[in-house]
């Protein structure tokens, strides 16, 4: 199936889906669906979709790469633009809710409280990947150099699993499902790198195939000529 | 239809509202959840079934007013009985209200023994007539920062500890919770190590706070707030309780206690409230009282600074 020339119809619903949990935390919200405590629901809640959105921001390169869907690449942006939108509102909780802007107790917390470190580093460190998301941002950096900065999503995911895992009283198996998979999808990128090292072969030739191996050699494009010509949903590809 | 007048329900027959609100709701996200939550570890499942309400005990009549009751206003029925730590049915929150429902607490036997001059077994009734019930409304402050006021039902444990006369070796009490694996599906997931056991020095168990406890809200208490008896410590943070006892003991030498054993460095054997001893992970200088929007202030022994004279001259800092 030629998904390219349908993905102006799949992305809205995507998108829709991806806010479902925060719409269904809203409405729950507003009708006393929260359970006895709210607050805590919440931080729960926005925690774990944080994470699962990291999650699935990594998936999509391994995904392209087995499916030889390169069209995939075009929702790498919305989710881990998402995962950055559910992460804010993890630290809002915190910030708002938690500490009531006290902020130099945050301070300690960050500097005493290893699991608030994790978390705070996690969260700090997808910063500038949300800014440099847009299609400007990629084309002034070079592609090149917004791909190895773009790397810090392997640091926010290990860092966010350390952070859950740090903070769970006993009962461990959640966030270790989290580490399971994290680890299932950094590996396939280390696989994935000494494969192509080994076989020395960078380029296949050819748009959307070439440039789609390894983050070794190919042209490093700010934006690739994408086939049906949009210039602004361009993304460069490895990573 | 028979229409009950609100003075004939009992509290465990209301359904809270954000239960009913779930169940008319759930379908709404329930498809696009689904398929989400399976990548998280909460299963579609638990996504999909309606939380049911505790069946809930009989009334218990004629309590007895008390002198140490708080004046403050006590968190809602629906709070205490649906966010609840009791491991041995599940370790989320609401998840004992639903695993603990079919709990059998009839018959029921709780054994008192050890370091004692009259060793004895008791039938759940039987021990229910020892002293008149009292309600006490008391603070309850838990470990992880959270805190409501519940008016327990029940006496002071130091009416028990008199009828079996602790013999002069007698320094500790351990306390000791049921051990069903067939009952309590906590239990076949590991966790803590089984039996869930505390333990109190003989003087902070005979102390008149410490409550034995059948009940809450003039109710016999729902299974997951421990049925059919508890113990309940309001100076102590809350996993010092020991829910659905089974056994007392007296001993000479300190017992062992589920927390401390599971992380010594982070649950001591005397777990007193403290702001200033903050837990290794988190600050104790504040909690949330459930049903409120900002934080409070937590109290030293939560309040009950009458017990201070326990221990004076201790480092609580070192004796936490």
């Amino acid at each position: 199936m030629d998904l390219a020339r349908h993905i102006k119809w799949i992305k809205p619903p995507v998108f829709l889906l991806c806010l479902v949990p925060a719409a269904r935390l809203a409405w729950e919200g507003f009708h006393d669906g929260l359970g006895p405590n709210p607050i805590e629901t919440i931080t729960h809640s926005t925690g774990t979709w944080t994470l699962t959105f990291i999650c699935v921001t990594l998936t999509v390169t391994p995904l392209r790469k087995l499916l030889h869907q390169n069209v995939l690449v075009r929702f790498r942006r919305m989710f881990g633009l998402f995962a950055f939108f559910y992460g804010s509102l993890h630290l809002m909780t915190y910030v708002w809710l938690d500490k009531f802007f006290n902020f130099q107790d945050m301070i300690k917390d960050v500097y005493k409280r290893p699991f608030i470190t994790a978390g705070f580093t996690a969260y700090v460190l997808m910063v500038p990947l949300a800014v440099t998301s847009t299609s400007g941002m990629i084309r002034r950096l070079g592609g090149r150099r917004w791909r190895n900065l773009h790397r810090l999503i392997y640091v926010t995911a290990i860092a966010g699993v350390v952070h859950y895992y740090w903070l769970v009283k006993i009962d461990e198996t959640v966030p270790l499902r989290f580490a399971a998979v994290v680890a299932i999808l950094l590996g396939y990128r280390v696989v994935d790198y000494a494969l192509q090292k080994k076989s020395g072969t960078s380029s296949r030739g050819g748009p959307g195939g070439g440039s789609a191996r390894g983050p070794a050699r190919g042209p490093a494009r700010g934006v690739s000529s994408g086939s049906d010509g949009s210039t602004t949903k361009e993304t460069p590809v490895p990573a | 239809m028979l229409i009950k007048k609100p003075s004939d329900m009992r509290y465990s027959e209301v359904t809270p509202k954000y239960l009913y609100m779930n169940r008319r709701n759930f379908l709404a996200g329930a498809a696009a959840a689904a398929g989400a939550a399976a990548l998280v570890g909460r299963s579609a499942g638990d996504w999909l079934e309606p939380r049911s309400v505790q069946a809930g005990g009989a009334k218990l009549e004629n309590l007895v007013k008390s002198p140490f009751s708080t004046p403050e206003k006590y968190t809602s029925y629906d709070a205490i009985t649906h966010y609840n730590n009791y491991y041995e049915f599940s370790t989320s929150k609401d998840g004992p209200a639903v695993k603990a429902q079919n709990f059998k607490t009839n018959p029921w036997t709780v054994s008192v023994e050890g370091e004692v001059s009259k060793p004895e077994k008791f039938d759940i009734a039987s021990l229910m007539k020892l002293a008149p019930l009292e309600e006490r409304i008391y603070r309850h402050r838990c470990v992880e920062g959270w805190s409501i006021v519940v008016p327990w039902v029940g006496y002071s444990l130091s009416v028990l500890i008199n009828r079996v006369q602790p013999t002069s070796k007698a320094k500790f009490v351990e306390f000791t919770t049921d051990l069903d694996p067939k009952q309590m599906p906590g239990l076949r997931e590991g966790g803590l190590d089984w039996p869930y056991t505390e333990g109190l020095r003989l003087d902070e168990a005979m102390h008149p706070l410490t409550l034995l406890c059948f009940g809450l809200y003039g109710e016999v208490l729902p299974n997951q707030n421990g049925a059919p008896l508890r113990t309940v410590i309001p100076w102590k943070y809350g996993f010092k309780c020991t829910k659905s006892m089974v056994k007392v003991r007296f001993t000479e030498k300190q017992p062992a206690t589920a927390w401390n054993k599971a992380n010594p460095t982070e649950y001591g054997f005397y777990s007193n409230v403290n702001p200033t001893v903050d837990h290794p992970r988190w600050s104790q200088a504040t909690e949330r009282r459930l049903g409120e929007f900002s934080k409070r202030k937590t109290l030293m022994f939560n309040g009950y600074d009458q017990v201070a004279s326990l221990y004076t001259g201790m480092d609580l800092r070192k004796n936490f």
